[in-house]
C-alpha cells in the first residue's frame, strides 16, 4: 500500500465556495488599469461575504469600466447594456425580481456625462443596488477625452486643459437620496474591500465613487486622477473595519476612538477616527465637509454618508415575496367575471 | 381650421329634401376647458342607446383651456363610423369660431347657436335655431360658478328635442356618465337638459331634415376608446411591469391601465400588488426599464407616441440584437411637439418598423378597432416573449383617444405563452445551454432568468458581439451567423402575426390596401366607388408587419392597387417597397392624407376616381 499525500483542504467561504467560483472571464483591460484592481476587490467582497453567485445580477453601461462585469462572478447573469443607461436597465430588473442582489459597474463618462439624468433619478428612487463608478476622469474606451468628473485645471496628455468644473457624484448621491455613499481609491485595497462589503450588507442604493487611474490616457503629470496624484492627495476619513453579521467577535473599542454603524443585515461598520471625528449619518455636515475638502485640494475617502431609515423604491410598491417575473397566470390574468363586469360598465 | 374673414352674407338656395334619418353628423364647437366633454358624451351615448350606430371624434387643441375644440358625432344606419367630411348639424358655442364654422357648412345644414352671436345674419340657406343659453342656465343653476359647465347640457336638451332623441335615453346616459357617487351633480345637469328641451319645444319649430329613429344595431355593444381597450388587453395578458412618460395621446392608455390594475390586480388573498407601474424620467428610461424587467423575467411594457419612439431608438436596437422581449405601444400623432400633437397621423410606421442602428427590423401589430386594441395588445406580449424581441402595437390618436362603438371583448382563449425559458430543473436535465443557439430551427434560442439556481444558468448579455454561447466575439463569422439567425427568426414570426383581412371582388380590377383607422374611410369609400361610379374593388387590411404572403397574392390579382396612408411620405407603401419585388411594387399607387384629421371616405374616393381617370 502506498500512502498518498492528501492535498491541503481547499479554502472555502461560509457557504462552502472557493474564491475561484467568484471569478469571471480574463480581463481584456490594459495592464495596470485601476478597473482591474476594483474587479479583484469585488471578487473578494462577494467571496468573503459568502453571497450565492446565482442570486447576483450584474449590470453596466458602455466603457472600459463597463466591461468589468464580465471579469467577475461568472455564475451570475450579466448585462452590458447601453452607454449611460444601466440605471434604467437595473431598475427594471429589480422591479421584475426584487430578490436579486444587483451590482452596477459604470464609468465616470457613463454616469456623469451621458448618463447623468438616469443617475439622478436612480438616486431619488433609492433602488437597492451597489452602484460603482470607476472614476478615471476620462473616457478610456474612446481614447482619453475629458469626462464630466475631470477636475478644473486638469491636463490631458495632449496638453488640453479642462476649464469646466467637475460633477461630484458623491455630493449628488447624498443630496438626492442614495443611502450609502462612499469614495475610495482602486489602490487602497483594505478600504475598498470594507466599503464593498458594507454595500453588499446595505439594503438600499450604495453609490461608490472609486478613483481608478487610466494608465493609458490619464496617468501623467497634470492629471488629478493618476496614481501619483492620489498618493499625495488621498485623505482617508477613518480607518474602516467591516464586521459581518455572522462574525460575532467583540473587539475592544477604545472610548471615543471608534464610531459604529449598524447595517441592515446586522453587520457593523467600525469607523476608527483619524484626523477628525466624522459622523456619516449627518447629511448637511457631510455635504459641507466634502465641499470644504475639495476646495483645499484634498480627496476625502471613506464612508461619506449612511442612511439606514429611508425606504427603497421597491418598498413603496406593495409587492409580495415572489418576484413579479415569476407570478403564475392565475395571479396575473383576472378571471372571466372581471372582464364581464368591465364590459357591463361600458354598455 | 381656416381663418377666413367673412364680410358679407352668402346666399345659396335652401335645400328642402325629405327627412334624413339616422344618417348625419353633428358638430359641437366649444372652447376647451368648458366641460363640454360630458355634454358631448351624453349626446353620443343617448343616440347609441337608441340602437343607432354612432361614432364620436374629439378635435382638440394642444392646450389646457381657452382654445377651440370640435366634437363630431356621426349617426349612420349603414354603420359607417369613420369621419364624415360634411357637417349636417352644427352646435355653435364658441364665439371665436362660430362665423367660420357656419360659413363652412353645406347649404341645408342646421345650426343651434347662442342667440347673442346673431349667426342667422350670415347666411340664408341654413336652418337656424337661436337659443338664449345664459337666460336658460341662470334659473336651473343658482350657483354662478357652475354655470359655465352646466350651460353645455342645455344644448343636449335642444338638440335632443330637435332630432328626436328619447329623453329617457338622455337621462340614462347622463346618470351613467356621472356615476352613482355624483347623483347631485347629475340632477343639476339634468335640469339644464330639460330647460333646453322645454325651450326648444316651445320656441323652435323644426325646419331641418335630420332626425333619429330607434334601431336595433347596438345591442350588446360597448363604447370605449382604443387606449382603454389596449390597457385592458395588457392587463388580461398578465403584464407585470409598466413604465411610462406622459405624452399625448398615449397618456390615457396608462391612466386607464392604472385604474384597472388597482381594481383587478391586487392579490385577493394577500392584498399585494401583482404589478409595478413606474413613471420614468423620460422615454429612454421607460424603455430601458422595460428591457431590464423583461430580461429578468417580467412581462413588461411601455406606451408612448412619436417623440418618445425617437428617444427609445437606441434601446430598441439593443433589444433586437440582445434578443430581449419588450412591448411598446405607440399611439401615433403628428410629429414634433409644438403645433399638432393632438392631431392624428399614421406617422411612425416606417421609422418604427426599422427603428435603431445596424440591421434592425421589428414586428408591428396594427389594430383598427377597440376589439383589436384589446386582442393585439395581448398578442404582443406572447409574440415578444416567444420571439424574444421588441414588438410594437401601433394605434393612432383617432383610435386611442376617441370613443368607439365596439363588440364586447372575449376572454382570451389561449393560455399565456412565456416563450423559451429554461428553469433550474430544465438545466439539471439538459446539463447546460447555449443562449443564442438555434436548437429548434425557428431562429429562437433558449434563455434563462437571473436568479436561477443552477451553475449553468448564467450567461452574459451584450449588444452585437457574441457567439452562440453568448461569449464575447468580434469574429465576422459569428456576427454573420447571428444576423442570419435573426433573419430566420423574423421569417418564423410571420406564421404568428395576425393575417390580413381580405375581401376579394372577383370582378374588381382595383384593390385597396390600408391599415389601422384608415379602414373606416376605405370601407366606406368602396361603397361610394360602387354606388356612385360603378367601380368594383377588392380590399386588404394589414394587421401586422412583417407582411405575410397574402399580401403578394392580393397584389398579383389586381392591376392597380391603392395603398392608403395617413402621412405625407407614403410610409405603408414605402414599407412594401422595401419588402416586395418589382413585379408587385409596380402595381402600387398611393392615396394619402396628412391634414391631422381622421381620414374620411370622400377624400379616398375622390383621389382614386381622379387616378382612375373617371
Ligand atoms: C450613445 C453612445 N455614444 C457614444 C459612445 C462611445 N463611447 C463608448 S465608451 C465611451 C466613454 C466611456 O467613458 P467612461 O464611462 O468614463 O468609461 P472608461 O472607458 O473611462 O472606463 C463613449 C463616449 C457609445 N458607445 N454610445
Ligand atoms: S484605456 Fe484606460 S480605462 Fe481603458 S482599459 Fe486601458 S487603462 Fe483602463
Ligand atoms: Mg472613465
Amino acid at each position: 500500500m502506498s500512502t498518498t499525500a492528501t492535498p491541503p483542504p481547499k479554502k472555502v467561504n461560509r457557504i462552502g465556495l472557493e474564491v475561484l467560483q467568484y471569478r469571471g472571464g480574463k480581463t481584456t483591460l490594459c495592464a495596470g488599469c485601476g478597473h482591474n484592481a476594483i474587479t479583484e476587490r469585488i471578487i473578494e467582497a462577494f467571496y468573503e461575504m459568502g453571497v450565492e453567485p446565482y442570486k447576483v445580477a450584474k449590470f453596466s453601461g458602455i466603457g472600459c469600466s463597463s466591461k468589468s462585469p464580465a471579469y467577475f462572478l461568472n455564475s451570475a447573469h450579466g448585462f452590458n447594456s447601453v452607454h449611460g443607461r444601466a440605471p434604467a436597465v437595473s431598475t427594471g430588473a429589480m422591479l421584475a425580481n426584487h430578490n436579486l442582489i444587483g451590482i452596477v459597474v459604470s464609468g465616470d463618462g457613463d454616469t456623469a456625462s451621458i448618463g447623468i439624468g438616469q443617475f439622478m433619478h436612480m438616486l431619488r428612487r433609492n433602488i437597492p443596488l451597489i452602484y460603482i463608478i470607476e472614476n478615471n476622469g476620462v473616457y478610456g474606451l474612446t481614447k482619453g477625452q475629458f469626462s464630466a468628473t475631470a477636475d478644473l485645471g486638469a491636463r490631458l496628455k495632449t496638453g488640453i486643459v479642462n476649464d469646466l468644473p467637475a460633477i461630484d457624484t458623491c455630493l449628488a448621491g447624498i443630496e438626492l437620496g442614495a443611502t450609502l455613499v462612499a469614495r475610495s481609491f482602486s489602490g487602497d485595497k483594505r478600504q475598498l474591500l470594507a466599503i464593498l462589503k458594507a454595500a453588499i450588507a446595505h439594503k438600499g442604493l450604495s453609490v461608490l465613487d472609486v478613483i481608478s487611474p487610466c494608465t493609458t490616457f490619464n496617468d501623467h503629470e497634470g492629471s488629478t486622477k493618476s496614481y501619483s496624484y492620489m498618493k499625495d492627495h488621498d485623505e482617508p476619513l477613518h480607518e474602516l473595519d467591516f464586521v459581518p453579521f455572522y462574525q460575532d467577535i467583540s473587539v475592544e473599542i477604545a472610548e471615543g476612538e471608534v464610531r459604529e454603524v449598524e447595517l441592515h443585515d446586522g453587520s457593523r461598520l467600525r469607523l476608527k477616527k483619524l484626523e477628525r471625528d466624522y459622523d456619516p449619518t449627518d447629511r448637511i455636515r457631510a455635504l459641507n465637509f466634502i465641499h470644504e475638502s475639495a476646495s483645499s485640494g484634498v480627496v476625502l475617502t471613506g464612508i461619506l454618508y449612511v442612511d439606514n431609515k429611508r425606504k427603497t423604491f421597491l418598498d413603496m410598491l406593495n409587492l409580495g415575496d415572489a418576484p413579479l417575473g415569476t407570478l403564475p397566470e392565475a395571479k396575473t390574468r383576472p378571471d372571466q367575471r372581471d372582464l364581464d363586469l368591465i364590459m357591463e360598465e361600458l354598455r | 381650421m381656416s381663418t377666413t374673414e367673412i364680410t358679407s352674407v352668402v346666399s345659396r338656395s335652401k335645400e328642402t329634401a325629405g327627412d334624413v334619418v339616422n344618417d348625419f353628423s353633428i358638430q359641437i364647437a366649444t372652447v376647451n376647458g368648458s366641460g363640454s366633454q360630458t355634454a358631448n358624451n351624453v349626446l353620443m351615448r343617448s343616440i347609441f342607446q337608441m340602437g343607432i350606430p354612432v361614432s364620436g371624434k374629439n378635435l382638440f387643441p394642444s392646450n389646457i383651456a381657452g382654445l377651440p375644440t370640435w366634437f363630431t358625432i356621426r349617426a349612420s344606419k349603414h354603420g359607417w363610423i369613420g369621419r364624415k367630411k360634411e357637417i349636417d348639424f352644427l352646435v355653435a358655442m364658441n364665439p371665436e369660431t362660430a362665423r367660420d364654422d357656419v360659413m363652412r357648412l353645406d347649404a341645408g345644414a342646421a345650426v343651434v347657436y347662442d342667440e347673442t352671436l346673431k349667426l342667422n345674419t350670415l347666411r340664408d340657406d341654413l336652418h337656424f335655431y337661436p337659443v338664449p343659453f345664459d337666460k336658460l342656465v341662470a334659473p336651473v343653476c343658482p350657483e354662478a360658478k357652475l354655470r359655465k359647465l352646466v350651460r353645455n347640457m342645455i344644448y343636449d336638451g335642444v338638440v335632443g328635442h330637435l332630432i328626436g332623441i328619447e329623453m329617457e335615453e338622455i337621462h340614462k346616459a347622463l346618470f351613467k356618465q356621472f356615476g352613482p357617487k355624483k347623483v347631485k351633480a347629475a340632477e343639476l345637469n339634468w335640469n339644464a337638459v330639460q330647460a333646453g328641451r322645454d325651450y326648444a319645444a316651445a320656441n323652435l319649430p323644426k325646419t331641418d331634415p335630420c332626425r333619429v329613429e330607434r334601431m336595433n344595431e347596438t345591442a350588446g355593444k360597448i363604447i370605449i376608446d382604443g387606449n382603454a381597450a389596449a390597457a385592458l388587453g395588457c392587463m388580461f395578458a398578465g403584464v407585470t411591469v409598466v413604465t411610462w412618460y406622459p405624452i399625448t395621446p398615449s397618456t390615457s392608455l396608462i391612466e386607464s391601465l392604472m385604474g384597472y390594475m388597482r381594481r383587478f390586480r391586487i392579490d385577493k388573498e394577500t392584498g399585494k400588488a401583482t404589478f409595478a407601474i413606474v413613471q420614468a424620467e423620460d422615454e429612454l428610461a421607460a424603455v430601458g426599464m422595460v428591457i431590464g424587467a423583461s430580461w429578468a423575467g417580467a412581462r413588461a411594457m411601455t406606451a408612448t407616441s412619436g417623440p418618445g419612439i425617437s428617444l427609445m431608438s437606441e434601446f430598441v436596437g439593443l433589444g433586437y440584437y440582445a434578443e430581449i422581449p419588450a412591448v411598446i405601444i405607440d399611439v401615433q400623432r403628428v410629429g414634433p411637439s409644438t403645433g399638432l400633437p393632438t392631431r392624428t397621423m399614421q406617422g411612425d410606421l416606417l421609422s418604427t418598423a426599422l427603428l435603431s442602428h445596424g440591421d434592425t427590423r421589428h414586428p408591428l401589430l396594427l389594430p383598427s378597432s377597440p376589439e383589436e386594441c384589446f386582442t393585439m395588445a395581448g398578442a404582443a406580449f406572447d409574440l415578444a416573449e416567444r420571439f424574444q424581441t421588441p414588438v410594437f402595437v401601433m394605434l393612432d390618436l383617432d383610435l386611442g383617444m376617441n370613443n368607439w362603438m365596439a363588440d364586447a371583448f372575449h376572454y382570451p382563449e389561449e393560455p399565456i405563452h412565456r416563450g423559451k425559458v429554461l428553469t433550474a430543473e430544465d438545466l439539471a436535465r439538459l446539463g447546460g445551454f447555449a443562449r443564442y443557439k438555434d436548437v429548434d430551427g425557428d431562429g429562437v434560442g433558449y434563455r434563462t432568468l437571473p436568479g436561477t439556481n443552477h451553475p449553468a444558468a448564467a450567461y452574459f448579455t451584450r449588444g452585437s458581439g457574441h457567439n452562440e454561447s453568448s461569449g464575447y466575439s468580434e469574429r465576422p463569422e459569428d456576427y454573420i451567423n447571428n444576423m442570419d439567425r435573426l433573419d430566420r427568426k423574423f421569417e418564423s414570426l410571420k406564421e404568428h402575426v395576425p393575417a390580413p383581412e381580405i375581401v376579394i371582388d372577383q370582378r374588381a380590377s382595383i384593390g385597396l390596401i390600408c391599415c389601422g383607422t384608415s379602414r373606416y374611410a376605405a370601407e366606406e369609400s368602396r361603397d361610394q366607388l360602387l354606388r356612385e361610379y360603378g367601380v368594383e374593388s377588392s380590399y386588404l387590411r394589414l394587421k401586422a408587419y412583417p407582411f405575410t404572403n397574402e399580401l403578394k397574392d392580393f397584389i398579383a390579382r389586381h392591376s392597380r392597387v391603392y395603398v392608403i396612408d395617413q402621412n405625407r411620405d407614403r410610409q405603408l407603401l414605402g414599407l412594401m417597397r422595401l419588402d416586395l419585388d418589382t413585379q408587385y411594387v409596380e402595381r402600387l399607387r398611393s392615396v394619402r392624407y396628412y391634414g391631422g384629421l381622421p381620414l374620411d371616405a370622400r377624400t379616398v374616393t375622390d383621389d382614386i376616381v381622379s387616378q382612375e381617370g373617371l
